[in-house]
């Protein structure tokens, strides 16, 4: 068990060292000159033009801009803004906590919504609910998250009031971009549980419940459920990464700070250290996630931590 | 002497053949009207002359912010412009985006998937590796970085978004390879001398292809919101006719005065992708009655 959770760290943090690979090899292989684009069409001597490209190190060998940049990586030197010329770490952590209230709020109204639907509807079949939870379940994935934001700021803040309408602080501010993102995630959710659950109602194991008389409802909640919450978890894992990149838009959509709204206007402004840090520090987040996942997959379901 | 138990079979279905009714399933009404707004995008996206009432770019100063009428179905923006005409030209490059990455991310994908499933061993760890590093990345986050650093075209565009998708259709595509490899019929056609090249082609590859299927239908959808994404951010296609993201985004500005300007393209783009959604569903279900849905 423990050796299980070491490798799992070890190899992650080898994805990680990709990932931070892929990042940077992206911004260096695309075309485009950076320095250029700092000048923005600036009429500049070529000399200056040089001793900026030397200044920036974009001069050296790939291998060595590569393990330049690794090695600051590593020592939590993320670069520096090539606009602003602030170190791009602190500007990042300082917007996190905003972010991560938002993931958080949408990633608990798509677990709960998602969950308590797709059991209810896997259930009742055929009912209402099922018939709500397909609703969801399809309309969900399939509305871009940032038209459902605007529709909700239409109706509860610009027509009905209940919400403001922009900007970050107190609770109120997290519940429309929160419902926007949260609805995506939910339709996922509702589909997968849905269908695993209708899966596991019809094994063998669950008409050996019936047979010797087990109540219904303990059939369904205490068996039935608990062997679906377990691809549902998986998903979790992965939606977490959908619903963090989500940000990037809803922030946008309800001018809210966050790490999504410094990536959005990085792009813009073409502040390419910028971006690479953003993409990176989501992506290490995403991976730590997924090991959380994979870890506590292991402790709900005894049959994997037996076969590890 | 003959067996009459022989002609006659043992037991034979009394049911008759249904009476031919009118009455539809629910399901079938949702898949024929997937397929009808299917269909009208994709005529809108061919020939937009026919359908749109007026030119996307004629500016009509005296018509400005003009609520939804009969003379201008779904209003008209800021410019004038009316709103139902903007749609239906702006369904080519929204479906173009589509349809392109899909096409791009999926082969890419699948050769690659197929590939590194079929031959294995040591080419097969290093792609897969390769596959797990992509994925770190949300493709959305994948088709910013890409498109902020390559700029806004539409091949770009195509190619940022198809970058992000590569993963999904490897691992699809993988996993049935590996599953069909072993299966008696290869064993079987190995055994009888077949070449490695033909088993995959005549017998790996035609069994292995209904889930990338089923993901590439239910993919187009995905990569049109991706791009709506893209194109709302400002990073999408940027020509005189603009996409449905980018009128959805031009129109925020206006959002107190005219609702209808952000309303429609997004309700155009959310229509396309729940038919395509609805349609690959029921391609799930009939092409792998095993594992419907997820």
């Amino acid at each position: 068990m423990a050796g299980t959770i070491v490798t799992r760290l070890l190899t992650s943090l080898l994805v990680v060292a990709g990932s931070s690979m892929l990042v940077f090899l992206i911004m260096y292989v695309l075309p485009g000159d950076p320095v250029l684009q700092m000048l923005d069409g600036n009429a500049t001597s070529p000399e200056a033009i040089a001793d900026l490209r030397h200044q920036l190190g974009l001069d050296q060998p790939f291998y060595e801009q590569f393990s330049r940049y690794f090695i600051h990586l590593l020592q939590g030197d993320f670069g520096h803004s090539r606009i602003t010329q602030d170190p791009v770490l602190p500007k990042i952590l300082e917007q996190v906590p905003a972010t991560l209230a938002l993931t958080f709020v949408s990633a608990a109204v798509s677990i709960v919504v998602g969950i308590l639907l797709g059991v209810l509807s896997a259930i009742h079949r055929n009912g209402i609910i099922d018939v709500l939870a397909r609703f969801v379940g399809l309309f969900g994935i399939s509305m871009p998250s940032f038209w459902t934001g605007i529709l909700l700021l239409l109706l509860f803040s610009i027509k009905l009031g209940w919400f403001p309408a922009m900007g970050s602080g107190s609770w109120k501010t997290l519940v429309l971009p929160g419902i926007a993102l949260g609805l995506v995630g939910a339709g996922f959710i509702v589909r997968m549980v849905r269908n695993t659950m209708l899966e596991i109602i019809s094994e063998p194991f669950i008409l050996t419940l019936r047979a010797k008389g087990l109540a219904e409802r303990a059939v369904m909640y205490r068996h039935a459920l608990r062997n679906s919450l377990i691809p549902a978890l998986t998903m979790i894992g992965v939606m977490i990464g959908e619903l963090l990149s989500g940000t990037v838009v809803i922030e946008t959509v309800f001018a809210r700070q966050g790490i999504g709204r410094i990536l959005a206007d990085a792009i813009m402004a073409k502040d390419i250290p910028v971006v690479q840090g953003v993409v990176f520090f989501t992506a290490i987040i995403y991976v730590s996630v997924n090991v959380l996942v994979d870890i506590s997959y292991s402790l709900v379901d005894p049959r994997i931590r037996r076969s590890t | 002497m003959k067996d009459a138990t022989a002609l006659k079979p043992l037991w034979k279905s009394e049911r008759k053949r249904p009476a031919r009714s009118w009455h539809l399933g629910a399901s079938d009404l949702f898949l024929y009207a997937a397929e009808l707004v299917v269909l009208f995008l994709i005529v809108c996206a061919i020939v937009p002359g026919w359908v749109a009432p007026y030119s996307p770019t004629m500016m009509d100063a005296a018509q400005l912010l003009q609520p939804p009428s009969v003379k201008h179905l779904l209003g008209t923006d800021y410019f004038g412009r009316d709103v139902f005409s903007l749609i239906v030209y702006g369904s080519r490059d929204s479906l173009l985006i589509g349809l392109a990455s899909v096409i791009v991310g999926g082969l890419t994908g699948g050769i690659l998937g197929a590939f590194s499933g079929y031959i294995g061993g040591w080419i097969d760890q290093v792609i897969m590796r390769i596959i797990e590093v992509l994925m770190t990345i949300p493709g959305i986050l994948l088709a910013l970085a890409i498109a902020a650093a390559i700029g806004p075209s539409l091949i770009n565009v195509v190619l940022a978004i198809a970058a992000g998708t590569i993963p999904r259709y490897a691992r699809v595509m993988r996993s049935q390879v590996l599953s069909v490899k072993n299966r008696a019929f290869v064993t079987a056609s190995r055994s009888i001398g077949s070449t490695g090249f033909r088993i995959f082609r005549k017998h790996v590859l035609p069994n292995s292809l209904a889930p990338f299927l089923v993901m590439a239908t239910i993919g187009i959808g995905t990569s049109i919101l991706t791009g709506s994404g893209l194109s709302f951010l400002g990073l999408g296609v940027i020509k005189e006719i603009p996409d449905w993201g980018t009128v959805l985004a031009q129109g925020r500005g206006y959002l107190t005065v005219a609702w209808w300007i952000c309303t429609f393209p997004g309700l155009a783009i959310a229509l396309f992708v729940l038919a395509i959604n609805i349609i690959g569903d029921r391609l799930r279900d009939k092409l792998d009655p095993r594992k419907s849905g997820a």
